[in-house]
């Protein structure tokens, strides 16, 4: 249990009759980055926020850092930081002044709060506008600030809630640099988002959340393989080899979008044992395919899947 | 870090952030602190003559009378001020965050605290000020200044940790403006603008055991010296006893949201 940054059990939320968690379980290594992902109202912000120990949940255990959460809230505190769906600065202090408050809360000296200040407005980019308030800031501004905030006091776990909803595409961008930059530090990262691509690009292990229940887990390529729509694109030099490859196979289809139309597309869960048994085949028949691709389904296919949900409202 | 050490590192980190607040938004503070001006000078110059004379002086004798009960007003309308503050902030992230944090819990109310009586405190400066070029003619020693200022301090204390457990209670920040309107009432209902024993007798009984009553009477005889009788006890009594409560009230509220 030591190396586990958080530890979930049977996490139950409930607000009057209306269940909003139905007993989850989550299980974060230290150093990794796990990604909830879910639609708006599966339950995410609540999850953080029950970890963070901003609310209390009705049933469940939960350790964080090693420590219990309903037992020892001031020490889960003093491990984690958080960055939430709403920029959490002060709009009214500057962006020097907001960095100050968070050192003088950890308890920095002056010093060492004015170096912190420094370095992080350096970091994020922030330096031309350390003078100005808060207010003033772009949103894509003040996700920076808010998350440099969040690093004044060095956490080693950080939840990050929805941390690039609403920021333009360079914004991600630049937001999923920093958490990579923070995951190669060694801090263990619990990211929430609705973005597919989002959780792909950063986690290591990904947990689909639907209705206050996590319907699916793992990698996203475990995820990928969760649900069937995968194909093995096979190339051929030319027309007869690509149909003897076809007949000793018995499935598959020429890819319409090949103009020369010599590519073979076989419907595959794109797994290893199923590739080697392909080619196994190909390689008795004396085919030689000149080039072979492996096309897992995305998570949108999976996540669509699993949460039988329209694309649009996803969005 | 000891607790007490904590309370106080993070408390005053607190109340500078409030105090930075209130300087960049100055257009609360000059509310504050135009409003009962312009209260003192509706009620010296509109209604003053006639109720001046009815206290068996004229327009200068109702600046006197009337000035600790525009004191206490002032401190009520604030408290308005503080309520809708307070409520706004905590729909703000930030104070998800330092809930959060592994600070001490309180400070976050103690900066709004300290912030509001440091404004109220000026309001009442500039008041007193005007009020002296209006012609009131305080009698008080510098002891009696000074005791004064003690009790309208620990009344202000009071009816500001009223405001932000009010302010913590209300769910949005229109609502928390309209929880301490029964105090702006209370001057009124008392013996802030005219004397008890001319109402009638339900009213005069409810004006004579309120808590703003004895607070009026006891700010009235230090700076005019007139009788104080029991008032003092009775005033500090109360604002004691709204400040501990009230503190214990937002506390809850704030622990609990």
């Amino acid at each position: 249990m030591k190396d586990l940054a958080i530890a979930a059990n049977g996490l139950r939320k409930s607000y009057r009759d209306k269940v909003v968690l139905d007993g989850i379980d989550l299980t974060v290594p230290q150093g990794t980055v796990f990604a909830l992902l879910g639609p708006n109202g599966a339950g995410k912000t609540t999850t953080v926020q029950i970890l963070s120990t901003l609310i209390a949940a009705d049933g469940g255990t939960v350790q964080i850092a090693g420590f219990d959460l309903a037992r020892q809230p001031d020490d889960v505190r003093g491990a984690i930081g958080v960055t939430g769906q709403y920029s959490a600065v002060d709009k009214l202090l500057t962006g020097e002044e907001n960095l100050l408050l968070m050192a003088d809360l950890h308890h920095l000296s002056r010093k060492d709060g004015k170096r912190k200040a420094a370095e992080l407005l350096e970091r994020f980019d922030l330096v031309d506008a350390a003078g100005k308030t808060a207010a003033t800031y772009s949103g894509g501004m003040q996700r920076r600030l808010d998350l440099a905030m969040t690093l004044v006091g060095d956490p080693r776990l950080i939840f990050l809630d929805e941390p690039t909803t609403g920021l333009d595409p360079r914004s991600r961008r630049s937001m999923w640099q920093i958490v990579r930059e923070l995951v190669a530090s060694g801090v263990t990262i619990f990211l929430t988002t609705q973005y597919l691509e989002e959780a792909d690009e950063l986690a290591d292990r990904i947990a689909l959340l639907d209705h206050g229940r996590l319907i699916a887990e793992g990698t996203a390529e475990e995820l990928k393989r969760l649900i069937p729509g995968g194909h093995v694109s096979l190339r051929f030099t030319d027309d007869d080899t690509l149909k003897d490859a076809l007949g000793t196979l018995g499935r598959g289809f020429v890819d319409p979008s090949d103009d020369d139309r010599l590519t073979l597309q076989v419907p595959s869960d794109g797994g290893v044992a199923a590739l080697r048994e392909l080619l196994t085949r190909l390689d008795a028949a004396g085919i030689e395919p000149a080039d072979l691709s492996v096309h897992t389904p995305d998570l949108d296919d999976v996540f669509l899947t699993l949460t039988g949900q329209k694309q649009e409202t996803n969005r | 870090m000891s607790t007490l050490a904590l309370a106080a590192r993070d408390s005053s980190t607190m109340i500078r952030r409030q105090l930075k607040r209130l300087i960049r938004y100055p257009s609360m503070t000059i509310q504050l602190v135009a409003t009962p001006v312009i209260l003192l000078l509706v009620f010296v110059y509109v209604f003053g003559g006639t109720l001046g004379a009815g206290l068996g002086g004229g327009r200068g004798a109702y600046v006197d009378y009337v000035v600790p009960g525009i004191l206490l007003m002032a401190v009520a309308t604030a408290a308005t001020g503080t309520a809708v503050m307070v409520a706004s902030d905590m729909t703000e992230g930030i104070i998800a965050r330092l809930r959060t944090m592994r600070i001490w819990r309180p400070s976050i109310l103690t900066g709004h605290v300290v912030g509001a009586v440091i404004q109220q405190l000026l309001g009442m400066a500039v008041l007193i000020g005007v009020a002296l070029v209006m012609g009131f003619d305080p009698k008080a020693t510098a002891v009696e200044w000074l005791a004064t200022a003690g009790l309208l301090t620990l009344f202000v204390v009071a009816i500001t940790w009223l405001a932000v457990a009010l302010g913590l209670k209300a769910q949005t920040p229109e609502s928390a403006s309209n929880a301490p309107m029964p105090l702006i009432l209370l001057p009124f209902l008392g013996s802030g603008f005219v004397p008890t024993d001319s109402m009638p007798t339900a009213l005069r009984w409810f004006a004579e055991y309120q808590p703003f009553t004895p607070i009026m009477e006891t700010v009235r005889g230090l700076l005019l010296g007139t009788p104080i009788g029991n008032s003092a006890a009775i005033a500090t009594a109360w604002c004691a006893g709204i400040a501990v409560v009230s503190y214990l009230w937002a506390k809850n509220t704030f622990n609990k949201a």
